[in-house]
């Protein structure tokens, strides 16, 4: 047993004098200090990277079966949609690869939602972890661009016509707007060529800069050290060996914790994944089961759920500005929203970070933002009324009046003390 | 608090969009009835696969619904020439466009893409299969409940008859075909239990396995747990 040890020391010892292993494996696991308070809503970090290595794997055996070539074949189907069946049908556990991949995008927005939501809760934003959150942004506008860009995969009705409709909204851009559209989709309407440019897109250029991103993001998060839900730094309070009283080490406290979470987590998608893989038509759209036909718009085109708020926001737009058309203004509307989230840390000008210490201001104006954005989901999926689209445009206000106000009610709010250290469980 | 952010949450998965028109039947569920698959196979193969496609669907995956290949290839197999080949029509596209305005769309997954808000793609083919009346307006004499101004003619006319519609909106049996109401309504089910098999044939093991994986991960879970609890003891 010793001389196995010793040889397996040896080994290790071999490799730390040329790669950091020992060192990596102890900063970011074994001596990475987490507060020992973390609730409910630290889960969704770990899942988030769980869901993107489930999609790199299922992404990755889909690739091999998946077609993206937008003729018809001898039974006038387009090979990219003949394509998806045969995975469903005629490759072994393709149905399962294929449910996965495609509840694994709703369930990485859902992760990522809550995930950033937890940010917005206890104040994670804030000094010194500003670049975690501009990481994390940045993380979120490329999970969009990768849904956007898989979505028009599978060559379906909604695949085609929601990338119609997403492309041709940069054709409102004054003077440069049309060629830009043309630039993007390659052709005249959205055909082969953007089929294969998106598929480029999908499966390499944008999954290769996500990686960067989500390393720098825990990079940067393991540097400074997380945050906690009583927004206070854990590393003010440490003992004479340098360690964190409220800390504890990341591995094995948190992994086996999270093993909980994944399990839980892995239950909720299976159900989904089992039972139920359209969920209603809202992860899989009963409209794109019919192939993608450029002479037949459907009566709605709604994006998948996670869009809809954004999609909201945009369609809330109906005023022309300064002789350009209402859509462009409704674009940049649509624009601003995502980003504005990413300009968190320098809106929020409240003396303490987590909700549990703030005052009734920020209390009310999170509920009200939470309210409005989950309204402006719920109407994105529907058909657009005149009466819908004024309910849209109150929710939209208060979703832009929640950041840009900000650095006047989180100043004038009433908080109350921040403790010393963490509060126990 | 918590207890109204959860009604807020699930509040938009509720209350699903009011106000479509569309009135569908139910179509009665008879995913796991064997012979009404096998039926409905046999009424597909012969009254719908000679204009429509079921161009995923191989003929040795009947063994699903209990065909052998021997019975597949003694009873079904009209439009091709080995059991693992797909659903195919001889009919040129082209020519289904002259004839009928639309070629004939492919059926394979069609019970998946019929599903809508107003009820299951299964509830729809029911209603459609069934809702054929007589319209002089229209080039085929046909006109559909579901399907306003429908290309196909009604294929089922003999077995059901001829209905017409009735001021009142309701469709109303003016011409007796050679099978009862409640018999071709049966025939019916058959039919569309069987598209909706074909929509999703590995939907009942699907079920099954989901059975299965979660009686893991719940067994998974209570270690989990225990581990995570046991770690944890000192933590305070």
């Amino acid at each position: 047993m010793s001389k196995v040890n010793s040889m397996l020391q040896g080994t290790l010892n071999w490799v730390d004098e040329r790669f950091p292993l020992t060192t990596l494996w102890k900063e970011h696991l074994a001596e990475y200090y987490a507060p020992k308070n973390f609730n409910f809503w630290y889960y969704f970090g770990s899942l988030a990277i769980l869901v993107l290595a489930i999609q790199i794997v299922t992404g990755i055996l889909l690739t091999m079966h998946f077609k993206p070539d937008a003729s018809l074949n001898a039974s006038g189907v387009p090979v990219a949609f003949a394509s998806v069946e045969y995975i469903m049908r005629d490759v072994p556990w393709g149905w399962l690869i294929r449910y996965m991949h495609s509840t694994g995008a709703s369930f990485f927005f859902l992760a990522v939602y809550l995930h950033i939501f937890r940010g917005m809760l206890y104040g994670s934003y804030r000094k010194p972890r500003e670049l975690i959150w501009v990481f994390g942004m940045l993380i979120f506008f490329l999970l969009m661009a990768e849904a956007f860009f898989g979505y028009l995969l599978p060559w379906g009705q909604m695949s085609f016509w929601g990338a119609q409709v997403i492309v041709n909204l940069f054709s409102t851009i004054p003077f440069i707007g049309e060629d830009l559209s043309l630039w993007l989709r390659g052709d005249y309407v959205v055909g082969d060529a953007t089929l294969n440019r998106f598929f480029a897109f999908h499966v390499i250029a944008v999954p290769l800069v996500l990686l960067g991103l989500v390393a720098a993001h825990i990079i940067a998060l393991h540097e400074v050290g997380s945050n906690n839900p009583d927004g206070i730094e854990i590393k003010k309070n440490k003992d004479a060996k340098g360690i964190p009283l409220d800390g504890i080490p990341f591995h094995p406290y948190y992994t086996v914790k999270d093993i909980v979470g994944v399990v839980v987590f892995l239950m909720a998608i299976s159900i989904i994944i089992f039972f139920m893989p359209e969920f209603g038509g809202y992860f899989l759209e009963y409209n794109n089961f019919f192939p993608a036909d450029p002479m037949v718009t459907p009566a709605h085109i709604a994006p998948l759920w996670y869009f809809t708020p954004y999609y909201s926001i945009l369609r809330a737009v109906t005023y022309p500005l300064f002789g350009i058309d209402a859509k462009f203004w409704g674009v940049l509307a649509m624009g601003a929203a995502t980003m504005v989230i990413a300009l968190l840390p320098w809106l929020d000008r409240s003396p303490v970070k987590s909700i549990r210490y703030r005052g009734p201001l920020y209390k009310g104006f999170l509920a009200a933002f939470v309210a409005s954005f989950l309204i402006l989901g719920y109407l994105g999926m529907l058909a657009p009324t005149p009466a819908r689209a004024i309910v849209a445009q109150i929710c939209s206000v208060i979703y832009f009046a929640f950041f840009l106000l900000m650095p006047i009610y989180s100043s004038l709010d009433k908080c109350q003390p921040e403790p010393d250290r963490v509060s126990p469980k | 608090m918590k207890k109204f952010l959860a009604a807020i949450l699930f509040a938009p998965l509720l209350t699903f969009a009011a106000g479509t028109e569309l009135h569908l039947d139910s179509a009665p569920d008879k995913s796991n009835d064997m012979a009404a698959l096998q039926n409905g196979a046999k009424i597909f193969v012969n009254y719908c696969l000679n204009c429509h496609s079921a161009s995923y669907m191989r003929y040795n995956r009947l063994r699903d619904i209990g065909l052998s290949d021997a019975q597949v290839k003694d009873n079904l197999l009209f439009t091709a020439e080995k059991v693992g080949e797909p659903m195919r029509i001889a009919m040129q596209r082209a020519d289904a466009k002259v004839w009928f305005g639309v070629p004939p769309p492919d059926l394979t997954i069609i019970a998946r893409a019929r599903a809508s808000q107003a009820g299951s793609g299964a509830d729809w083919l029911y209603t459609y299969l069934r809702g054929f009346y007589r319209d002089e307006n229209r080039a085929t004499g046909w006109n559909n409940v579901v399907f306003e101004n429908v290309g196909m003619p009604h294929v089922f006319w003999e077995l059901q008859g001829d209905q017409a519609m009735g001021a009142d909106h309701t469709l109303k049996l003016v011409k007796p075909g050679k099978l009862k109401p409640q018999e071709f309504d049966a025939l019916a089910g058959d039919l569309v239990a069987y598209l909706k098999y074909m929509g999703e044939p590995v939907a009942e093991f699907r079920k099954r396995l989901g059975v299965i994986v979660l009686i893991f991960l719940a067994v998974t879970f209570v270690f989990a747990y225990a581990l995570k609890r046991e770690y944890w003891k000192d933590i305070h």
